[in-house]
């Protein structure tokens, strides 16, 4: 397959979308190989994303625990517990470079080659890294995403002032106050970091609510518990420049409709508005691939572009920007190369704020469903009805299950839940086979466990819980 | 503004059909109420009208997909035919692919899905054994490897080489020897299932009787003129046999019944099926009330099912329910059958064809009488065999002596 080319298929960017592509490609035979300007493999996910923010959510959480007295109706009494910062970021460096160590042992074992720097294309077949270049059958496009700049709001990471989501996990100290710019995912996310190691956070959020997209309810009801933990959630709040002087910020802001504006200081100021495919520096004009309005690279039904044998996957592409989005796409998208059929469903793509509690999501939200005019039914379940939570003084939060109201099909699940993100892919897999809330109420659940609220709001969708 | 173009309702209880064939293709101009594809649904075809004059966008769903009622199967664009046909043309392999990953009608598993994808079988056709008929990989596989795809196939099986062994080799010989695999339409699926379902659920039996046709003969060709100068239409011998179907029917309740779960609905009305011809195979209307019918009526009706039979216009309502089934094989020159119930009726009638046949008779001669086969098949676990037999000796009778069909005997 490879006799005029260097490779079967070549992919551009490492992240969960480029190296699962890539590993998967190799499996099936492929020559392949994955360009990476980073130093290490793994992309955003790996490096500055999914995976150092968890190991400061994990780190800040034991800490905040140990520091609040929560434990002490357990019967854990400590004293004296203190945050040793540096010691918090150098496990979660270790946490990072364990697993950026690991994909490049399975590009190895797979005979994957890694090449170091930049790709940008020459034409559709060949590109450029360095001053060498490779030529390939196929390409796949899988540079991923960063972080969308917000007009006035200048970002340096270096000075620990305005920072994108990388400067935020890797602050040499902690802030006295840090004013959040978006009430999205990361915003969210890193925000609960720094507020349990002893920040005040200020949320601002343009519109009238935070985690848009999200159930309303969620949406709600989140907003409610942030608060109670003492986040500051500011909403319908636009925020218009930012000076910095010094170590501090002033952001100046006003209400999102219009009205007076005001100025707020800030220590660090965390900009996490969005997120915007990565083109630059691409070249992509050299192979005929083109961009939608939004910057993105539009795909078919195998990830092909419209130039033939250039394949684009994961943030680059429209949807939501996750990496496990990207990861499925990757394997598609590498099955179609290798002429297999490649599948994914984007309808079932789960999303999950790792905040505490947790919130995930899966299918359509109650908006949507009603939007649809498909006439549906909703069952909840609260954890203060579920006996683990109980027992694990872990009550806050519930399951939402709707489902269609003439065929029980499960449209959508949402749950609050300091183990939602794991327990809704019970609800993903019980979608992607058509499950009907009642297949999930018949379908036995292990007690005590936090899962079982899933099969009691399944039961709700009926109206005949057991235990509430 | 983009308007959508959607199943209509089909009918009561009919939730889905066969997309059969496009009319118009992406970037047709259209006319309001233009028929812009045709779906075939369990008995009938069907055209969809364009709700709107304009431009048609993308198939959202291809040949053979089943579609539910309600489901978006294009959009129109409303504007002019020729300005943004050349722009809609790129759109059908989207919306194809798009079509790929989700089927809204059939849930499929991911394994399941991707391998349907990967040999182009369609889903509904595969006989599924998980939980609640659903299709599990064993059954998709099982499919695959029976050769039991459509002829859509063929080069799949070619590049994969070993399922190009799934038909056993021929045995040698000189001549030209082809094979074509042409899918079921809905339809035949439909026909073939419901008659294995009578055959599975049915305790089936037939009974036999002859009748001597000769005063229904003599009645004929004494009054056929006057009856067509009256009442417009020929005097055929299914007006005699209907009529007299619904006298045993009213004598002989149990024939006239159905099986509902443990309880038996007996009908104080007697709606009787007939079979007939249609270009795409047999379709049985409903004649209802035929016992309040004179004979002119019963004719008329069966003689305007056959014209919309032909035309194709015959509704889900012509042929939704039926007490009772006549069905006359005879016509296609059929000496004796017997006919498969039309669930959940309890039995059917089956006529056939007439001959002169040496009979003997009374007084002891033989003689030639124009003589008919009859047959009643019926469900043996509602109909007992003497009411089988009475209800046949009655439509014998009343054939026999039309005239106790005016004095109910």
């Amino acid at each position: 397959m490879t006799d005029k080319f260097d490779y079967d298929l070549l992919i551009i960017g490492s992240g969960p979308g480029g190296y699962v592509a890539a590993i998967r490609a190799a499996q099936l035979g492929l020559k392949t190989g994955c360009i990476e300007s980073r130093d290490t493999l793994g992309g955003t996910c790996l490096n500055v994303g999914c995976i150092p923010s968890k190991a400061m959510l994990h780190a800040s959480e034991l800490y905040h625990e140990a520091h609040s007295g929560a434990l002490e109706k357990f019967g854990v009494k400590l004293t004296g517990a203190k945050l040793d910062l540096k010691q918090m970021l150098a496990e979660k460096l270790k946490a990072v470079s364990e697993l950026t160590g690991g994909i490049e042992m399975l590009f190895k074992k797979n005979k994957v080659d890694w090449i170091k720097g930049h790709g940008a294309f020459e034409d559709a077949h060949t590109v450029k890294v360095g001053d060498k270049s490779y030529t390939a059958k196929n390409v796949m496009i899988a540079t991923g995403s960063s972080v969308t700049p917000l007009p006035g709001v200048e970002i340096d990471n270096s000075k620990h002032v305005v920072v994108d989501s990388t400067g935020a996990l890797e602050l040499p100290k902690v802030p006295g106050h840090m004013v959040v710019i978006g009430g999205g995912v990361i915003g969210l996310e890193l925000g609960s970091v720094w507020l349990r190691l002893g920040a005040k956070v200020t949320v601002v959020e343009y519109l009238d609510q935070i985690l848009p997209g999200m159930d309303g309810s969620i949406r709600k009801d989140a907003a409610r518990m942030f608060k109670k933990q003492g986040f500051d959630i500011k909403t319908g709040t636009k925020v218009t420049g930012c000076t910095v002087k010094g170590k501090k910020a002033t952001l100046t802001m006003e209400p999102a409709k219009g009205g007076d504006s005001e100025t707020m200081e800030a220590d660090v100021v965390l900009v996490a508005i969005g997120r915007k495919p990565n083109i630059d520096g691409l070249a992509l004009e050299n192979s005929g691939v083109k961009t939608n309005e939004r910057g993105q690279i539009e795909v078919g039904h195998d990830f092909q572009t419209d130039v033939p044998g250039v394949y684009a996957i994961g943030d680059v592409t429209p949807g939501p920007m996750l990496a496990h989005k990207a990861e499925d796409e990757g394997i598609a998208a590498a099955e179609f190369v290798a002429g297999q059929q490649g599948i994914i469903n984007h309808d079932l793509i789960p999303g999950v704020v790792y905040t505490h509690p947790e919130i995930a999501s899966i299918g359509k939200t109650e908006e949507e469903v009603k939007e649809s005019g498909t006439e549906y039914k909703v069952g909840k379940f609260v954890f203060a009805a579920n006996s683990r939570a109980k027992t694990n003084r872990d009550t806050e939060g519930y399951v939402k299950v709707i489902a269609d109201a003439k065929t029980d099909r499960v449209l959508g699940c949402h749950i609050i839940s300091s183990l939602a993100g794991t327990m809704i892919a019970q609800v993903t897999q019980a979608m992607e086979f058509g499950a009907t809330s009642e297949d999930i109420a018949y379908t036995c659940h292990a007690h005590p466990t936090h899962s079982e609220a899933i099969k009691e709001a399944a039961m709700a969708v009926q109206g005949k819980p057991i235990h509430m | 503004m983009a308007i959508e173009v959607k199943v209509p309702v089909l009918g009561e209880s009919i939730t889905e059909a066969t997309l059969g064939e496009w009319l118009k293709q992406p970037g047709d101009a259209v006319a309001v109420d233009e028929p812009i594809a045709s779906l075939e649904t369990d008995k009938v075809a069907l055209e969809v009208p364009a709700p709107q004059a304009g431009v048609l966008g993308a198939h959202q769903v291809e040949v053979g997909d089943t579609v539910e009622v309600g489901a978006v199967i294009a959009t129109i664009e409303a504007g002019s035919g020729a300005a943004s046909a050349a722009k809609s043309a790129p759109a059908p392999e989207k919306a194809a692919a798009k079509s790929d990953e989700t089927d809204a009608s059939i849930t499929l598993s991911p394994s399941v899905r991707r391998l349907v994808l990967e040999h182009g079988v369609d889903p509904s056709q595969i006989t599924g054994t998980g939980k609640d008929g659903r299709l599990t990989k064993a059954d998709v596989e099982q499919y695959v490897k029976s050769g039991a795809q459509n002829s859509q196939q063929a080069p799949l099986a070619e590049k994969g080489g070993a399922t190009g062994a799934q038909t056993p080799p021929a045995p040698s010989s000189a001549g030209n020897r082809n094979e074509e695999r042409v899918r079921m339409t809905r339809l035949r699926q439909t026909v073939a299932r419901r008659l294995k379902e009578a055959q599975d659920t049915a305790a089936l039996l037939t009974t036999f009787n002859d009748v001597d046709m000769t005063a229904v003969i003599e009645t004929r060709s004494k009054y056929k003129d006057l009856f067509a100068k009256k009442h417009g239409v020929k005097l055929g011998f299914m007006g005699f046999f209907v009529k007299a179907a619904c006298m045993a029917l009213k004598d002989v309740p149990s024939v006239n019944a159905q099986i509902d779960g443990e309880e038996i609905v007996y009908h104080d009305y007697a709606d009787i099926s007939v079979a007939v011809s249609a270009p795409t195979g047999l379709v049985v209307p409903v004649i209802r009330n035929a016992e309040t019918m004179s004979f002119a009526d019963v004719e008329n009706t069966i003689g305007d099912f056959g014209k919309r039979a032909k035309d194709g216009t015959l509704t889900m309502a012509d042929m939704k329910g039926g007490t009772f089934t006549i069905s006359n094989g005879g016509v296609f020159g059929s000496l004796m059958s017997t006919p498969i119930i039309n669930p959940p009726q309890s039995a059917v009638l089956g006529l056939h064809r007439i001959d002169q046949r040496p009979v003997v008779m009374p007084d002891g001669s033989i003689e030639a009488r124009p003589m008919m086969y009859l047959a009643l098949s019926y469900d043996h676990r509602l109909i007992d065999g003497r009411e089988a037999v009475t209800f046949l000796v009655r439509i014998k009778e009343a054939i026999e002596d039309p005239a106790r069909l005016l004095i109910d005997l």
